[in-house]
């Protein structure tokens, strides 16, 4: 180890072939996948409440990947069957997320269609369940003396409510929450579909 | 398609196995020619066997290294700078780590603005103990230890004094940004590439003096922590640039980008930086060189061999191919070998010279780090495997482990070596030693409570979120008791910061030195 251009090449030598692992091979196997059958690309509105998604860092606290069923409860929690690479084709960037302080939302809207929820959610969690710890997001909405025509007004318990007026939802709150209501990857996977099968016994279905 | 990626898979462990017999059949015949006599590179003429520690000097102690000296006062700048830029990130970062920290339970609070949203305030908290302390900080002692093992002094040194002012630059810029809500998006790879572009511009500044004051030194040996600086410096430019070019990745293969980067950033850029450091500073403030010299190539070709594959063990479980996560969970387990080599080789050294943290608070620091470095390392390592990572993944166990090795391992090998170098590129003494001692407390009880904490909530919340018979609320409430008392922790490790930044600045501001220009070394054995 008296030299420095062999250290530099072994090592750059070293990254390179683990880029091949990590990143090239991985890149053939899933590029080639067609997008899962059923699989809608995002509408305009739901790419700007995407584009919210990112923004505010929902993905610090929320996965989009449901585990298999042989790993995790995901399924029985109503979070969806496990997810495939091909759920993601249309993704950029990629929210799988690592972290669940709050459930996982690749299938949130399944389970809970209602947009008049999200808003009232988004607004203040704990308008909803006492317990939860998510923020509330007050500054994707604004409070008005009274709704003008067009204006969604957030329905609210009492103790939330402002003292006047009430509480309308500006524009990214409402394409937010046409993101979530679009989150369903309930069409089912094709069998021969990418994903981590390391928890399954060979042939069991996910 | 599955032949090829068989091959592939095969290849790989064929190709590691092969460079691992390598290895220590190069080892065996000496044709790395590395001896133990090679381990005494970090010390001069007839230095070795005594304690250095520049902090338990008395003014009087003083006798001149004109070597050392010679080398330390040209580097000074440049080191001093970055260093201040690196603790004035680190009290920053703290400080948004803090107040992500009080969200989780008091998520009421400080919420009008987008800016201090708990997701940007998160982002900004990692960006810039990330990039900002730990980068900026760990570049610092890169610039100040490289030119003393190669006994020559620092080339180019006004170089890294542009890269300096421009990685600050593109770091609040970077902070600006997401602060608003323009991020990339994925985990470690927030900041917008356009600024990054800034970032990557900024690295070549701290590159090159490195890379040119190690072709002109004046040994012919390169010591184990040049091993690992120089590594990590071709290592991160590459992944940096690569992991930020926009447009070309998408879907779960954009996520398999990120982890590849995300754990890179860890495993070839902070390790390194981290590993090095404490390779100079624990045999050079004991005074005798580390236990096994030739063990010391195991674990450096170790590492670049296994860490370079592990990132996708973020992924267990996840819409990824099988292979890759299997490969990355086994070379998860075979870093076993590297970590041990480099435990035995430094807590070997420290275990027999307990002595000496009694005396030396940089020695405490760094040889803490060492220890917490080998246990985030089997902490990883077990997490990786499927049964245990079925529980943590997606938990606040995750965020222990990643302290244990970002701080834990990292920020206190830098405390110690900032604690070092100091007195020895300014000339001039810590003014409050007692400050050291509480810096210490503070942190090390203060990161106590923290790591046990997120790692008892983690496993509950993990077990709750495992039993399909309760609620998911449960694995939320479970974790509050846990969330409130990593606030604590956090606090305690904050107020620590809080103490060394002032500390930092009162030491650097002091009137000047008795002997301006030189630096000081310890007098001849202090009684051991
Ligand atoms: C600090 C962590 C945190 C952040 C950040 C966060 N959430 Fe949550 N989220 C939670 C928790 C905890 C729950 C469960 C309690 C609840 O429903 O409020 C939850 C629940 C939800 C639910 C209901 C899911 C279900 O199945 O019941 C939705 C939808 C949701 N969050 C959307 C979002 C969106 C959109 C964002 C970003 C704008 C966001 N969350 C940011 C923690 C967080
Ligand atoms: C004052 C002390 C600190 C506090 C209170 C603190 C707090 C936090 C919090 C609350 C998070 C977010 C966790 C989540 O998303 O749920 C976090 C993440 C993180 N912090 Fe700190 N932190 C501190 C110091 C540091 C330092 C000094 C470093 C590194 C040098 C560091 C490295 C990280 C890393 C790497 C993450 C990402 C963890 C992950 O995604 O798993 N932290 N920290």
């Amino acid at each position: 180890m008296n030299r420095i251009l062999p250290l530099g090449v072994i090592a750059l030598g070293i990254l390179a072939f683990a880029t091949l692992m990590l990143v090239i091979g991985p890149a053939i196997q899933i590029k080639s996948m067609a997008p899962t059958p059923g699989l809608a690309n995002y509408s305009a509105q739901e790419l700007r409440g995407r584009e919210q998604y990112v923004a505010q860092g929902c993905v610090y606290c929320h996965s989009q990947q449901p585990r298999s069923a042989d790993q995790a409860p995901d399924a029985e929690r109503g979070w969806g069957r496990a997810a495939v690479a091909s759920d993601y084709v249309y993704d950029r960037p990629h929210q799988l997320g690592t972290m669940r302080t709050g459930p996982d939302l690749f299938n949130v809207g399944t389970r809970l269609p209602s947009r008049d929820w999200h808003l009232t959610h988004l607004y203040q969690p704990r308008a909803i369940f006492a317990w939860s710890i998510m923020p509330g997001y007050p500054y994707l909405f604004e409070r008005k003396s009274r709704a003008g025509p067009g204006d969604v007004v957030v329905s609210l318990p009492a103790e939330h409510r402002p003292a006047e007026g009430v509480i309308v939802a500006k524009p990214a709150a409402l394409d937010l929450v046409a993101y979530l209501q679009g989150l369903d990857h309930t069409n089912p996977a094709p069998a021969r579909a990418v994903r981590d099968d390391g928890y399954s016994e060979r042939g069991e279905p996910r | 398609m599955s032949l090829t990626i068989g091959l592939l898979l095969a290849l790989s462990f064929v190709v590691s196995l092969l460079a691992l017999a390598f290895l220590i059949w190069a080892i065996n015949n000496n044709q790395l020619r590395i001896e133990q006599r090679h381990a005494y590179t970090i010390f001069t003429e007839g230095e070795a066997g005594q304690v250095d520690d520049p902090t338990a000097e008395r003014e009087d102690d003083h006798h001149f290294d004109i070597e050392r000296a010679g080398i330390d006062r040209v580097s000074r700048l440049p080191v001093l700078i970055l260093v201040a830029s690196g603790i004035g990130w680190l009290v920053l970062g703290s400080l948004f780590g803090l107040v992500a920290s009080l969200k989780l339970h008091w998520p009421d609070w400080l919420d009008a603005q987008a800016a201090l949203t708990f997701g940007r305030v998160r982002t900004l908290h990692l960006n810039m103990v990330i990039y900002g302390w730990a980068s900026m900080t760990g570049i610092a002692v890169a610039l100040w230890v490289t030119p003393r093992i190669f006994h020559t002094p620092l080339r180019l040194p006004r170089l890294p004094l542009i890269g300096a002012a421009l990685w600050n630059m593109a770091l609040l810029a970077g902070a600006i940004a997401i602060a608003n809500g323009w991020t990339d998006g994925e985990e470690w790879l927030e900041i917008p590439w356009q600024v990054d572009i800034g970032l990557a511009t900024a690295g070549v500044f701290f590159v090159v003096p490195i890379i040119v004051t190690a072709a002109r030194r004046e040994v012919h040996h390169i010591y184990v922590t040049g091993w690992y600086y120089l590594a990590g410096l071709c290592w991160f430019p590459v992944l940096f640039v690569i992991a930020n070019i926009p447009y070309i990745h998408s879907g779960v293969q954009e996520a398999t980008v990120n982890w590849w980067f995300a754990h890179n950033v860890l495993g070839l850029w902070l390790t390194p930086l981290g590993v090095g450091t404490a390779y100079y500073f624990i045999p050079k403030i004991i005074g005798k060189p580390i236990y096994s010299y030739s063990l010391s190539l195991l674990g450096f070709w170790g590492l670049a061999l296994f860490y370079s594959q592990v990132g996708i063990h973020h992924l267990i479980g996840g819409p990824v191919p099988t292979w890759v996560v299997t490969l990355s969970i086994v070379h998860s387990m075979m870093m076993f070998i590297p970590v041990l080599a480099v435990a035995v080789n430094q807590h070997v050294l420290v275990a027999r010279n307990l002595w000496a943290l009694r005396e030396s608070i940089p020695l405490r620091f760094v040889a803490l780090g060492a220890l917490l470095y080998t246990l985030a390392s089997f902490q990883g390592s077990i997490e990786a495997l499927r049964t245990v990572n079925s529980v943590t993944h997606f938990t606040h166990y995750t965020v222990g482990h990643a302290h244990l090795g970002a701080y834990g391992f990292l920020t206190l090998v830098l405390f110690g070596a900032v604690y070092y170098l100091v007195p020895r590129s300014t000339g001039r003494q810590w003014p409050w030693p007692a400050a050291m001692a509480a810096h210490f407390w503070l942190v090390v009880v203060g990161f106590l409570v923290y790591f046990a904490a997120l790692t008892i909530g983690g496993v509950l919340q993990g077990l709750a979120m495992l039993d399909a018979t309760r609620p998911f609320a449960e694995s939320v409430r479970v974790t509050m008791p846990y969330l409130q008392a990593r606030s604590v922790g956090g606090s305690l490790m904050a107020l620590g910061h809080l103490l060394f930044a002032v500390h930092f600045v009162v030491a650097v501001l002091q009137r000047p030195a008795p002997h301006p220009g030189a630096t000081v070394l310890s007098k001849p054995a202090v009684a051991a």
